[in-house]
């Protein structure tokens, strides 16, 4: 049985720190020292997915992905 | 002694390591086939033999050549019409420290480019490019007056091309070098998708380094046994590997599974303070972990180093490491392509950081634990890998020279004398087109 | 003109709903440029900013339909159907009432290209966003050439600022870019790294 994991990837050529990622998404992407997003990689669970895809919409230049990746159970 | 044409091609199979660069040399076409036979014609089943042969990439990731080759072919053969494959042979080496390519391009071409076409057969390509830097004159001669040898002997049926790039590290990266094919910068692009997919003008490419190309126009001449009758079991075939900082400097062919010991001593290596595996991506090593290891990639993993494209430095007692680092730091820091936020401002930071404790200026030690800092921060964080390399170089670097670093920060001075700089730092174009 | 009483209802609407769209226009271009500035504070982050943006522009969008509805719909109002199709057509105050067509068009493309962003992609979505810089001043055009109300001193008062107001965000805004800073870090996260001389930014 697989069940699909939402994760999140940053486009680095896109993204323009803008920050909004980590605003939206605290609990799993942190701004380093120049405001670019560092991404925890634990995995996200059901209830933060909205915060996800509300962070990946509100980036201005549509760096933050979010992505289905089918995983064993 | 002069050698006649073989029209039979049963050319005899090199033996024990000369294999790529052979001597007397066969740059010359008729040369070249006098020594090595016609290439035969072989098809998709070439890549089976590359599989047993166990070919493993040379531009620095070792990634299985098999595999790459049935990548693309299975994907040009997904698209019917219009779009089959095309073979770049990436011979840009932008590593400092690597001479490999440029000697195998000058001296062998022909090797290479049967290697390519061999591929293109193999995976259905009709178009062959091969890549140089344009600032290596002599190779971009030596690579044009190949193409033109065979074209006018029309031997092949597939085209083959030249792409002069520009002097820039990260050019030869993959989707970098078919970035810039395509008309565009050089500079890494965001994957996916990534080039066996789709690459040069949309069309799934394989990106192979023209060390690797030249080890396939061998094996589909001479097969997979002989193949693997240098090198380990493990590990078969031979490698080519450039020496820096020693008395006999150069491109050496070698055995895999060859001792690194055995590799120095041979190329007059003597005053050893620390062995840089890998050119300025690789790892540093102190003299006695290079002293115990050999040149498998299962055997550098234990000291987490890798093979990389080959390229070896060594440093002697009379060089400053510590401004040996900041300065190819600095490098590094001037090579990013500037479209990654952690790679534009992070190696900048590191490389003022590096600056500082090699003047000795860092006495409290906090430019070390910011840079460390720094170095944790831009890690894996960018388009490609060119961060991650710095990374590992610095990184290994402090903890090689650790006592090095400590005496500059508590005497505020360096050991060594201060000559002139030990290792390399090319000057780059302005233009990433 | 008594017989047209019931009528003007849908006529105050329509000048009623064209100075809200210019009100509502000139803070979502001011807000969009406070995007591109990243500005942010403790109490006001960029998401904020952000999410203010679109809700106001689809705000404007819901108001301009009201403003051309009424417009169209009211059978004594000198523009037709056609005139807000083609602009600068038909026979009253053509120019400014073509303008207000053109601002229309530009908006409806600026709010269906951000509707679709994550399927058009960032490149060609910023591409046209760019003709945001161009939609109002032709809307404030409109207004001030095809309005009724435009001669009426409160009016004037408010397009005066509206102008004041975006004006100035596009100063602050061109300013910048003639400046060429570099990306500013976020001050959520204001570069606490170590300082030894020369440190992060």
């Amino acid at each position: 049985m697989s069940r699909k994991r939402l994760t999140v990837r940053v486009n680095w050529i896109t993204c323009d720190a803008h920050g909004l990622c980590a605003e939206l998404f605290p609990e799993r992407i942190t701004l380093d020292d120049w405001g670019y997003p560092v991404v925890d990689p634990a995995p996200i669970p059901a209830e933060l997915e909205e915060h996800a895809r509300r962070a990946a919409e509100a980036c201005p230049t549509l760096a933050l992905l979010v992505e289905r990746a089918a995983q064993r159970a | 002694m002069t050698m006649t044409a073989d029209p039979a091609g049963t050319a005899a199979p090199p033996t024990g390591a000369r294999r790529l660069l052979p001597d007397p040399p066969a740059a010359r076409l008729v040369d070249h086939l006098a020594r090595f036979g016609p290439l035969p014609v072989r098809g998709a089943e070439l890549i089976g033999e590359v599989e047993r042969a166990g070919l493993r990439g040379r531009g620095g990731a070792g990634f299985p050549t098999a595999v790459k080759m049935e990548a693309v072919r299975a994907n040009g053969a997904r698209f019917l019409k219009g779009r089959p494959p095309i073979v770049v042979a990436n011979g840009t080496e932008g590593e400092p420290l690597s001479a490999k390519d440029k000697t195998l391009l000058v001296h062998a071409p022909h090797l290479v480019l049967d290697g390519a076409v061999a591929a293109a057969n193999a995976i259905g390509a009709d178009v062959v490019c091969v890549c140089v830097e344009r600032r290596a004159a002599p190779v971009v001669r030596a690579l044009q007056h190949a193409i033109d040898e065979r074209n006018r002997s029309r031997a092949d049926g597939i085209e083959l091309k030249l792409g002069a790039t520009p002097s820039r590290y990260v050019a030869g990266e993959e989707t970098a070098l078919i970035h810039w094919l395509n008309g565009g910068d050089a500079k890494p692009t965001f994957t996916p998708p990534r080039p066996f997919e789709r690459g040069v003008v949309n069309r799934p490419t394989l990106v192979d380094n023209v060390e690797t190309l030249a080890h396939v126009g061998l094996i589909a001449r001479f097969g997979a046994q002989w193949y693997r009758s240098a090198g380990t079991a493990r590990e078969p075939g031979t490698m080519l590997v450039t020496v820096n900082g020693v008395e006999r400097p150069g491109v050496y062919e070698v055995p895999l599974g060859t001792s690194l010991r055995h590799v120095l001593r041979n190329a007059g290596a003597h005053d050893v303070a620390g062995v840089l595996v890998g050119g300025y991506f690789g790892t540093w090593l102190t003299p006695q972990q290079a002293a115990m290891v050999s040149l498998t990639a299962e055997d550098l993993t234990t000291m987490h180093a890798a093979l990389g494209c080959g390229a070896l430095g060594v440093i002697g007692a009379g060089a400053c490491p510590v401004a040996e680092i900041a300065r190819i730091t600095r490098w590094f820091a001037n090579q990013s392509a500037g479209q990654c936020g952690p790679c534009t401002f992070g190696l900048p930071a590191i490389a003022d950081a590096l600056d500082h404790m090699a003047r000795g200026a860092d006495r409290d030690g906090r430019a070390e634990a910011a840079a460390r800092r720094w170095l944790a921060m831009v890690e894996g964080r960018g388009a490609c890998k060119l961060p991650d390399g710095a990374v590992r170089f610095v990184r290994s670097g402090l903890a090689v020279f650790a006592d090095h670093v400590a005496e500059h920060r508590t005497t505020g001075r360096c050991r060594a004398p201060g000559g002139a700089p030990a290792l390399p730092v090319p000057r780059a174009e302005a233009s990433w087109r | 003109m008594g017989a047209l009483i019931p009528n003007a209802t849908l006529w105050y609407i329509a000048r009623g709903t064209g100075f809200v769209t210019v009100v509502l226009l000139s803070a979502s271009v001011a807000l969009g440029i406070v995007t591109t500035m990243r500005w942010s504070s403790q109490e006001w982050p960029r998401f904020v900013t952000a999410a203010l943006h679109k809700n106001i522009s689809l705000l404007a969008v819901t108001f301009l339909g009201v403003h051309v509805f009424t417009t169209l719909v009211d059978p004594v109002s000198p523009v037709h159907l056609v005139n807000a199709i083609v602009p600068f057509s038909g026979h009253y105050r053509a120019l400014g009432v073509g303008l207000g067509v053109v601002a229309f068009d530009l908006l409806a493309a600026l709010v269906v290209t951000s509707l679709l962003r994550q399927r058009i992609g960032y490149r060609a979505w910023r591409a046209i966003h760019w003709s945001a810089y161009a939609c109002w001043p032709f809307a404030m055009l409109h207004g001030l050439r095809a309005g009724t109300d435009a001669s009426a001193s409160w009016a004037r008062w408010l397009y005066l600022a509206c102008a004041i107001v975006v004006l100035a965000g596009v100063a602050w805004r061109a300013g910048a870019a003639v400046l060429a800073p570099v990306p500013a870090a976020s001050k959520t996260n204001a570069g606490k790294s170590v300082s030894y001389r020369g440190a992060a930014r």
